[in-house]
């Protein structure tokens, strides 16, 4: 690597009054055709690019994004991470991820700042704790760390949350991921960015794709905002937008394009040292290394593309929140942001192939696609190398719309959907 | 946060009141048991999703209870005007059921 952090380049550089830093990655101008290009440069698609690179031997790549890098999804998220899903499939999907994650600072030579400080997700109810034992148990069997806790483990974790007998949602018990945790999001994008550019990547920011280029049933290129782009092999990871470029090809996807929205307060002192999850109420709440509180709030309930959401969806989280965590009541909140998600009928995503010879698909990741990104770029990658999917995402093709053969994670993946 | 107009209340009220029921006038196959999978597959779970006007069912929950259409932009939000659904599907065909 060109340009390898460590301590003794940052030793080196301290001498010279850090005069001397090079950017991160390129810049370059869109060559007129690519071996592979890959539409969307958020987490996902960068990478993507980078396993295509790295691990495919794939020399002439570009990654095209209609703003700046990681604008997207990727920079409006709660950066959780996990991968306690009920089913096989999704558990080997996501365990796949955590894995990747695991490595990540080390392979990419950057600090994403991946913090196993594990991922909680309570039970309000005996319907809850049933469904938390039924998924704690599958989780085990499938080789992913996961125990029980209960309430009184819980408020030896989290002092913070209400246990007492009078909480308006009462705290029977949780399910803990010790291996889960959090990531600085725009560290996951900078570190693929960087380790893509420097294995030749074509990072292209400001070149909005516009429509596919198709011929005689094969994809051919693109039409951007900087001009067409040929290329024999596209694969599109661009989240909410991922139906509107694939009617461009003629064709139907099952997704719906929702604004999800989250949140953070003002800085506070360390006080919670993990994540909390609640799937009845749907609330999410940790609290970041400078100290905001981070809390995920739920989709509003119609097809929208603004990147803005509802006041009453906050309200509904907010509320759960202080019911959980009274102490919070009177933080104030800082940001507040909607990014634009889609959601397949099952919740699980698509990474496949499509009826265009040379299109694939990364989509459907809905309100989790944060915690996929390693593990989402890597099957991407294999799966447009070798013009056929992994084993990890094959069940994650297209074609179970057609054939009935659903992934169905709503409402089993620790999460509401 | 916008506000639906009920053409049964022939009421206008806040979004909260309302549960969208996704995409409206989509056709089932006339003869299921001759439809194919791909057939049947797309009218179960593929949409349009378009960024831009929408055609999608409204259900008055805290209401009347009763599901109508609206047509509202998925960006900007503006809806352009709700109908039962017998009308509304006749102004849909009409626009040329897209």
């Amino acid at each position: 690597m060109a340009n390898r952090y460590s301590f003794w380049s940052l030793l080196r550089h301290g001498l010279k009054h850090h005069q001397s830093w090079q950017p991160a990655w390129k810049s370059p101008r869109p060559k007129d055709r690519y071996d592979v290009i890959i539409v969307g440069g958020g987490g996902h698609g960068l990478a993507a690019a980078y396993y295509l690179a790295r691990e495919h031997g794939v020399k002439n790549i570009a990654v095209l994004e209609k703003g700046w890098l990681g604008s997207g999804n990727s920079a409006r998220n709660t950066t959780i991470i996990r991968s306690n899903y009920l089913w096989d499939e999704s558990a080997f999907l996501f365990e796949h991820s955590l894995k990747l994650w695991e490595g990540l600072s080390q392979d990419l030579n950057f600090n994403v700042l991946f913090s196993q400080r594990g991922v909680m997700n309570v039970g309000h109810t005996l319907q809850d704790m049933r469904d938390i034992e039924r998924r704690v148990n599958a989780n085990l069997l499938n080789g992913v760390d996961a125990v029980i806790l209960t309430p009184r483990q819980i408020k030896e974790r989290v002092p913070l949350i209400d246990i007492g007998p009078g909480a308006r949602y009462p705290v029977m018990g949780a399910s803990f991921q010790p291996r889960g945790g959090v990531a600085r999001h725009d560290a996951v994008v900078w570190g693929f960015a960087r380790a893509a550019s420097d294995l030749g990547v074509d990072l292209i920011e400001q070149c909005e794709v516009h429509d596919f280029i198709v011929e005689n049933g094969c994809i051919k290129g693109v039409n951007t905002s900087q001009g067409p782009i040929l290329a024999e092999r596209v694969g599109c990871s661009a989240s909410g937008h991922n139906s509107v470029l694939a009617a461009t090809a003629g064709i139907r996807l099952p997704l719906e394009s929702h604004p999800l929205q989250a949140l953070v307060s003002e800085s506070l002192k360390p006080a919670l040292d993990t994540v909390v999850m609640s799937n009845a109420v749907h609330a999410y709440i940790s609290q970041s290394d400078k100290g905001e509180f981070v809390i995920g709030a739920g989709i509003d309930g119609y097809v929208g593309y603004g990147q803005r959401g509802s006041p009453h969806v906050i309200e509904h989280t907010l509320s759960a929140i202080v019911e959980m965590f009274p102490t919070l009541s009177r933080v104030r909140m800082n940001r507040q942001w909607g990014g634009i998600v889609d959601v397949t009928p099952d919740a699980n995503p698509i990474i496949g192939k499509t009826r265009v010879k040379g299109l694939y698909f990364n989509c459907g990741w809905g309100t989790g696609g944060f915690k996929a990104t390693p593990g989402a770029g890597h099957l991407f990658a294999h799966t447009i190398a070798h013009d056929a999917p992994h084993p990890i995402n094959a069940p994650f093709s297209i074609e179970r719309f057609l054939t009935g053969r659903l992934v169905d994670e709503h409402g089993a993946s620790a999460v509401a959907h | 946060m916008f506000l639906i107009y009920c053409p049964y209340c022939k009421a206008t009220r806040e979004e909260e009141e309302f549960h969208n029921a996704g995409e409206a006038f989509i056709a089932r196959p006339a003869d299921p048991e001759a439809a194919s999978d791909e057939e049947w597959g797309d009218y179960l779970f593929m949409r349009k999703n378009p960024k831009g006007w929408h055609w999608e069912q409204w259900q008055h929950a805290a209401g009347c209870g009763r599901v109508f259409a609206v047509k509202r932009h998925t960006l900007s939000y503006r809806i352009a005007g709700s109908w039962t659904l017998a009308a509304g599907k006749a102004l849909f065909l009409q626009e040329g059921g897209v």
